[in-house]
C-alpha cells in the first residue's frame, strides 16, 4: 500500500534520513521504533510532503506521490495524527472533527462522526468544548479521532501515547487495533516499543537516520538487540 | 456648540468610523493568517474607486458598476497575494513587509501612470445623494447607509468565518499552517479567500469613501488606509470584531476632538497616530486582541 525507497532528508547540513526504506502492506499495523532523534517524525513529515526530499521515492497504492503538495497526498487517503497532537486550540472539538473531514460529503461526515464518537465517547461528551481546554489525553483522542474523520486508508500515528496515563494508553492502543480491524492500515511511531511491537504485524527499527533492523513484531520483541536498546533489559 | 451640531457630528463620526472599520477588517484578517501588515491594503480603496468610475462609464448603472468594482478589487487582492506574498511564504517576515511596501508604491504609481494625477470626480448615484431632515438635523443618506452597510457586511463575514467549512479552515490556518495542510486543505486557497474577503470589504469602504469625498486620485487610499490600520491595532490586530469596534471608536474619537475641542480641529488627523502610540505603549494587544499572538 505504501512503499518508501531510499529516502534522504537534510536539515541544512544535518543528514537526518540516510536512505530509509519502508513497506506498509494493506490491512497491517506497522511500527517504526527508535530512540529520540532517530528520524521517525522526519520520516512521517517527508511522506506527507511537509518536508522536501533530497532523494527517494514514495508510492501510495500504486501511484507516485513523491513530490505532490500535502493536501493532495492527504486526499488520496492518508491521515496523520501528528507528534504533539496539534489540535486546533481555538476551535471546538466538533469543529476540529469537521476539519478532519474537510473533503467528505455531509452524509459521509455524519457516518464517520458516529464511528469516531463510538471509539472515543469522551469526545462526544465534549463536542462543544474549545479544544485548547481539553486535557492532554482528551487532546490526543481528538487528534486521533480527527485523523479518522477523513475515512483514511492509511493512518500515520506519531507517538499517540506520549504523556498519557497508563489507562489512557491502553484505551488508545485498543482504538488503534479496532481501527485496524475495521480495515484501515496503520503506521505507528512509538517510544513505547513494547506496546507497539505487541500489536504490530511488522516493525522497523530506526537509528540515526537508518533502518538497522526489521521483522515481524513478535520476532523483534524477542530480538536481543531490541530488548537491550528499547525494552530496557 | 449646540446640540444639533453635536448630534450632526456624532452621526458623522459613526459614519466615518464605519468606513475605517470596513478597511480595518481586511488588515486584521491578513495579519491573522500571515502575520503581515499588508501595506498595500489601503490602496485597494483607490483601486475600487477607479474601478467604480470605470464601470459607471460603461454601464451608467451603479447597481452593476459597484458590485463589479468590488469583485474586481477582490481579484486584485488575490493577485497581490499571488505575486507579492506567495513567493515569500517561507522567507523572513521582514522580506514580506518590504514586499508589501513595494506593492503599495507599485499600485499607486501604476494608477498614476494610467489615470494621471488629476483628481477625477466620482459619479454619486442619486440613491446615495439625497439628504434627509430630522428636526433641525440635515443628514446625507450616505451617512446613514454607511454604518448599516458595514454592519450587514460584517454579519455576512462572521457567518462565513464561523459557520462555513472554509471559514473554519481560515481560523485553523491562523494558528497552524502545517496541521491545516494535514487536513487535506489547500492552504493557498484559504489564504486567497482571506485576501478576497478583506479586499472586497475594503472595496465597499473605498466606494463609499469616494462618494463621501468625491475626489479620486491615485494616493487617496493612503490616509484612510493608515487610519484603518490604527483602528485594527486599537481593536486588537487579528481580531475581526476588534477591527469593527476599533474603526467605530476611531471615527467617533476624531469627531469628538473636533466637537469638544474646536481649537484642536486641525489636528484631527494626528489623533490616529497619538492613539497608535498610546496603544502600542500601554496595551499592544488592543481592546479585544488575545494575550499571545505568537
Ligand atoms: N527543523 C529541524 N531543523 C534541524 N534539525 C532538525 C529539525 N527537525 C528535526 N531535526 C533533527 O533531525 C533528527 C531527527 O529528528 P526527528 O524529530 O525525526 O526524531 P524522532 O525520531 O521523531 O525523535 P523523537 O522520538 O524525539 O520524536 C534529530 O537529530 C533532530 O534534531
Ligand atoms: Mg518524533
Amino acid at each position: 500500500m505504501l512503499r518508501v525507497d531510499d529516502l534522504h532528508v537534510y536539515y541544512g547540513g544535518i543528514h537526518a534520513l540516510k536512505g530509509i526504506h519502508l513497506e506498509v502492506n494493506e490491512g497491517r499495523i506497522v511500527t517504526l521504533i527508535g530512540a529520540n532523534g532517530a528520524g521517525k517524525t522526519t520520516a512521517i513529515r517527508a511522506i506527507v510532503g511537509l518536508l522536501k526530499l533530497n532523494a527517494g521515492s514514495i508510492v501510495f497504492r500504486g501511484s507516485n506521490i513523491t513530490d505532490l503538495p500535502t493536501h493532495q497526498i492527504i486526499r488520496q487517503g492518508i491521515a496523520v495524527s501528528p507528534e504533539g497532537r496539534h489540535v486546533f486550540q481555538n476551535l471546538s472539538v466538533f469543529e476540529n472533527l469537521e476539519l478532519g473531514a474537510y473533503n467528505l460529503r455531509t452524509a459521509e461526515f455524519q457516518e464517520q462522526l458516529e464511528w469516531v464518537f463510538s471509539l472515543f465517547p469522551r469526545l462526544q461528551e465534549r463536542r462543544v468544548q474549545v479544544a485548547g481546554t481539553l486535557s492532554g489525553g482528551e487532546q490526543q483522542m481528538l487528534a486521533f479521532g480527527r485523523a479518522l474523520m477523513s475515512r483514511p486508508k492509511l493512518v500515520l500515528l506519531d507517538e499517540p501515547s506520549l504523556g498519557l496515563a497508563p489507562l489512557v494508553v491502553q484505551e488508545v492502543f485498543r482504538a488503534i487495533e479496532e481501527v485496524n480491524r475495521q480495515g484501515a492500515t496503520i503506521l505507528l511511531i512509538e517510544q513505547n516499543a513494547m506496546a507497539a511491537l505487541t500489536i504490530a504485524h511488522y516493525g522497523y527499527v530506526l537509528e540515526t537516520g537508518k533502518v538497522v533492523l526489521e521483522g515481524p513484531g513478535a520476532k523483534l520483541l524477542k530480538d536481543e538487540q531490541v530488548r537491550k536498546a528499547y525494552l530496557g533489559e | 456648540m449646540t446640540n444639533t451640531i453635536f448630534l450632526q457630528q456624532l452621526v458623522n463620526g459613526v459614519s466615518v468610523g464605519s468606513l475605517y472599520a470596513l478597511v480595518a477588517i481586511g488588515y486584521t484578517m491578513v495579519y491573522g493568517i500571515l502575520r503581515l501588515i499588508n501595506f498595500a491594503h489601503g490602496d485597494l480603496l483607490m483601486v475600487a474607486a477607479y474601478a467604480a468610475i470605470f464601470g459607471m462609464g460603461i454601464f451608467s448603472n451603479s447597481w452593476i458598476a459597484f458590485p463589479l468594482a468590488i469583485i474586481i478589487t477582490g481579484c486584485i487582492g488575490i493577485l497581490l497575494d499571488r505575486t507579492a506574498y506567495k513567493p515569500l511564504r517561507n522567507a523572513p517576515r521582514i522580506s514580506l513587509l518590504i514586499s508589501a511596501i513595494g506593492a503599495s508604491f507599485l499600485l499607486e504609481n501604476l494608477f498614476l501612470v494610467i489615470f494621471g494625477g488629476v483628481p477625477k470626480p466620482f459619479p454619486r448615484p442619486d440613491f446615495f445623494a439625497s439628504v434627509i431632515d430630522i428636526g433641525a438635523l440635515r443628514i446625507p443618506v450616505l451617512t446613514i447607509y454607511a454604518p448599516i452597510i458595514t454592519i450587514l457586511l460584517f454579519l455576512g463575514l462572521l457567518y462565513i468565518v464561523y459557520r462555513t467549512k472554509a471559514g473554519k479552515a481560515m481560523r485553523a490556518a491562523s494558528r497552524d499552517f502545517e496541521t491545516t495542510r494535514l487536513m487535506g486543505i489547500n492552504l493557498d486557497r484559504i489564504i486567497a479567500l482571506t485576501f478576497l474577503l478583506g479586499s472586497c470589504l475594503a472595496a465597499a469602504g473605498g466606494i463609499m469613501w469616494a462618494m463621501k469625498y468625491p475626489q479620486v486620485n491615485p494616493f487617496m487610499g493612503i490616509f484612510p488606509g493608515i487610519k484603518a490600520f490604527v483602528a485594527a491595532v486599537l481593536g486588537g490586530i487579528g481580531n475581526i470584531t476588534g477591527a469593527l469596534v476599533g474603526g467605530f471608536l476611531l471615527g467617533l474619537g476624531e469627531i469628538m476632538i473636533v466637537a469638544l475641542m474646536p481649537e484642536l480641529a486641525q489636528y484631527r488627523d494626528a489623533l490616529a497616530f497619538v492613539i497608535l502610540i498610546l496603544v502600542l505603549l500601554f496595551r499592544p494587544r488592543g481592546i479585544m486582541g488575545e494575550t499571545i499572538v505568537e
